[in-house]
């Protein structure tokens, strides 16, 4: 099952080969990954996509949480929560092409943020589902490029990962 | 407040923390630190001959004290030379603080001269480490990493140190904390009391319960718990290999050790058990056999500090988090208030089946090999013999093969701390640096080292550490001329087929050799003689003393776990035997 992990760290230089080396030297995966600073600067907030059985993800809490570095865990896809996930993607756009897209675009709530002769940079933002949805949308021939942040979450109502 | 180099800083931090000895060797990066070291002598260095034994070293003195282990190294290759310690003492929990040289910070990530990027290369074989970037950091870094190598599940922390944060013209201000708190580190010590009632509920329900500890009853100081709580159960007591000691193996209710190796009767007990409680044990897969076949009717009862541990490889009914010796602690006033005891006849009825197995298939009860005699030394025997020349009061090192497991089965050992092996890792080369560091601790104690003639090469370097410091161990090399344990599976796997395990009249005359390092050489070819110079060995207190015991080549280790596929209870009592 995939689930959204989040992890609250010292924004210590080496706290992040220290999560990717756990994933790697004990044989987890990991589907994406963001991490950046807190409010509080001495703090990253990291969030990962995995997946994997109730005991392989049993066994990912308790190894995060053990790494010294580590404050804070919890599984978001636990209890209710908001994921969002923004993607970037440059898109071939001339001649009646141009209209299709915009319209995709606009079902799918997104903006074309640069604009070209020939292409658009559209950016859409939302669970991970949605932007799968629209590069299935627009059809893979006409895409040049795309970059996904991988997903960032929330778990819902007042509960809050701090220290 | 006193200004100090960061060279000195870190010498008077590591005295600080109450290292007394340091094991090491140096090299460029930590030319500064070895120039404080010169200049005190709070804290002693001692040279060996290869960084790994370093680390071994430092192993063995944490191993047979409950102190940390300090080590000492420079960068690149004095860093690499130091990784198998350092995995080591990793899978076995140890706890150590490996202190490395770094190239100066400016320089780091040029391909500097002798630059290895040591945090990055010890990373999954340590509990926690450090790069130092500031001399001012140097005394809160050695202290927190005293404090994370000791607490919780001890291991070992590297602290790499860049060369200019030595430097012995940058004088900043000495002060060694005097609490360390770290916010995300806080290892849970008292059990949660819900669980410890269940527990306690089932284990005094039990009617076949057997107690299976390991090494962390040793790493926790618990064998008084546990022996106390075994007492008041009644329950019968296996150990891993790690556990040795921690229960004491003279005792009724122990049955030897487990697992792969383990005895019948423990083996046995444990396939039939109704509760077991595991305590500061890991299920390895040297113990379980195959994990769908085991235990198949037991309650698991798992007490570990670390939470990884627990439901890793076998679920756990009742798991509890906690230090054994205060969850151990715990259920025993629980008991003594409720005033409960166990089922007194289905524990007599468990003890007699016990008891039987025992006759049956015991190696305690009964000779479970070929009786020595003449030229033909069962390296059985050996152990028995030094047992009695040390009145099994010694601290027994031993390197990895057939040897450690004769070792474990039959030095009984009754105290912890006094079996010191590599487990986890199963580290040739381990024995002799290891009993090095348990001599340096315990000056006055026999020391012995239970080796191989393939392990002992692999740090024989140390004979001439032994010289210069004076550490009268006593190496008991068990010579079967072969890498033993490696023959006896090509024997039974692939049809004798010895691939790489037989030397062909290469090996050294070790006599000449330990002479040439001014220790005693004695070899011993036949049985008669056998304990007349393991006494003789252990009267020579003052020498280090290298027997070269010629032991029967063909000899296998039994019991041996049927795999793959077997259950507990599957095993090789005899070439010929089986259950
Ligand atoms: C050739 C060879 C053969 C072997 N054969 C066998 C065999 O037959 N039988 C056998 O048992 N082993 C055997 N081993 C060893 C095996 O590989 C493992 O090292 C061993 O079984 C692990 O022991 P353990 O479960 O006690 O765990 P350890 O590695 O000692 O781990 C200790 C556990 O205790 C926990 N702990 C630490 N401190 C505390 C505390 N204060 N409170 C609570 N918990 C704590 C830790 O978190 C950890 O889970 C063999 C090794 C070799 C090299
Ligand atoms: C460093 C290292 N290399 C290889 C092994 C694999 N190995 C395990 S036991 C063994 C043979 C050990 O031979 P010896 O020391 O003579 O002991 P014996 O089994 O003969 O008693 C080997 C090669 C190991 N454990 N460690
Ligand atoms: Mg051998």
């Amino acid at each position: 099952m995939r689930r959204i992990i989040s992890v609250l760290m010292e924004n210590e230089p080496g706290a992040l080969s220290r999560v990717i080396g756990l994933f790697s030297q004990r044989g987890y995966n990991i589907d994406s990954l963001t991490v950046a600073p807190t409010e509080d600067q001495t703090l990253s907030r990291l969030t990962l996509t995995t997946h994997g059985n109730d005991h392989v993800i049993e066994q990912i809490t308790k190894h995060l949480h053990k790494l010294i570095d580590v404050v804070k865990v919890v599984d978001l896809t636990e209890g209710p929560h908001i994921e969002r996930e923004l993607m970037l993607l440059k898109v071939k756009a001339h001649g009646a092409q141009r209209a299709e897209i915009k319209r995709c675009v606009d079902i799918f709530r997104g903006q074309i943020i640069d604009v070209g002769t020939n292409a658009y940079t559209v950016q859409i933002v939302g669970n991970s589902d949605k932007l799968d949805a629209f590069i299935q949308a627009i059809g893979d021939a006409d895409i040049l490029e795309v970059v996904r942040t991988g997903v960032s979450g929330l778990s819902r109502g007042e509960k809050a990962l701090r220290l | 407040m006193e200004l100090l180099s960061g060279g000195d800083i870190v010498v008077r931090a590591l005295k600080d923390a109450g290292v007394k000895h340091i094991w090491g060797y140096p090299g460029g990066a930590a030319l500064h630190i070895y120039d404080a070291l010169f200049r005190q002598s709070d804290v002693q260095h001692i040279l060996v001959r290869h960084e790994q034994a370093a680390v071994h070293a430092a192993d063995g003195h944490a191993r047979s004290t409950g102190d940390v282990g300090a080590v000492l190294v420079t960068s690149g290759p004095g860093a690499t030379n130091a990784i198998t310690g350092i995995a080591t003492a990793y899978m076995d929990s140890i706890p150590l603080v490996v202190i490395s040289g770094q190239v100066p910070s400016a320089k780091i990530g040029e391909d500097a001269f002798q630059e290895t990027d040591m945090v990055g290369i010890s990373r999954p074989i340590v509990k926690h480490s450090f790069l130092v970037k500031d001399p001012a950091d140097i005394a809160g870094v050695i202290a927190k990493a005293f404090f994370i190598a000791a607490s919780g599940r001890p291991g070992p922390v590297v602290v790499d140190i860049p060369k200019d944060i030595t430097d012995p013209n940058i004088k900043v201000a000495y002060e060694y904390p005097e609490k360390v708190k770290i916010r995300s580190y806080q290892p849970t010590t008292k059990g949660h009391t819900g669980q410890i009632k269940r527990a306690i509920k089932t284990l005094l329900g039990a009617k076949r319960p057997v107690i299976y500890s390991g090494g962390g009853v040793v790493l926790g100081g618990a064998s008084s718990q546990l022996t106390e709580l075994a007492r008041l159960l009644n329950a019968p007591v296996t150990n891993t290999l790690m556990g040795l000691g921690a229960y004491p193996g003279t005792d009724r209710q122990f049955l030897g050790m487990l697992g792969m190796h383990g005895t019948f009767e423990a083996n046995t007990a444990m396939h039939h058990a109704d509760v077991i409680l595991a305590v500061g044990a890991r299920f390895d897969d040297r113990v379980t056999n195959t994990i769908s076949k085991f235990c198949p009717s037991a309650t698991i009862i798992h007490i570990d500090v670390d939470p990884t541990s627990i439901a890793k490889t076998v679920a756990a009914d009742i798991p509890i988090v906690g230090a054994c010796d205060v969850v151990l602690q715990e259920m025993i006033d629980q008991i003594e208030h409720s005033g409960k005891r166990p089922d007194e006849a289905a524990i007599s009825e468990w003890w007699k089946q016990i008891d039987d197995w025992r006759e049956r298939h015991g190696i305690y009860t009964q000779s479970r090999y070929e009786p020595s005699g003449g030229s033909i030394i069962k390296p059985q025997d050996v152990i028995k013999a030094l047992y009695k020349a040390t009145g099994g009061d010694a601290y027994v090192t031993s390197d990895v093969g057939q040897h450690q497991m004769f070792a474990a089965q039959y030095y009984l050992f009754d105290k912890p701390r006094r079996w010191i092996n590599s487990g986890g890792l199963g580290t040739m080369g381990f024995g002799l640096p290891a009993a090095m560091g348990v001599q340096m601790a315990h000056p006055e104690a026999m020391v012995a080292c239970v080796t191989g003639e393939g392990s002992i090469q692999m740090c024989i370097q140390e004979l001439s550490t032994c010289t210069q410091y004076g550490l009268p161990v006593k190496i008991i090399n068990l010579n079967n001329q072969a890498l033993g344990m490696v023959r006896q599976w090509q024997d039974m796997q692939y049809s004798s087929r010895y691939s790489s395990s037989l030397y062909e009249d290469s090996l050294p005359d070790f006599i000449k050799l330990a002479e040439a390092y001014g220790h005693v050489g004695m070899k011993v070819t036949h049985f008669d003689e056998l304990e007349s110079k393991m006494a003789e060995c252990f009267a020579l207190k003052d020498r280090v003393v290298f027997m070269d015991i010629y032991v029967d080549r063909s000899e296998h280790v039994y019991p041996m776990h049927v795999a793959p596929n077997g259950s507990m209870r599957d095993m090789w009592l005899s070439k010929t035997e089986r259950t």
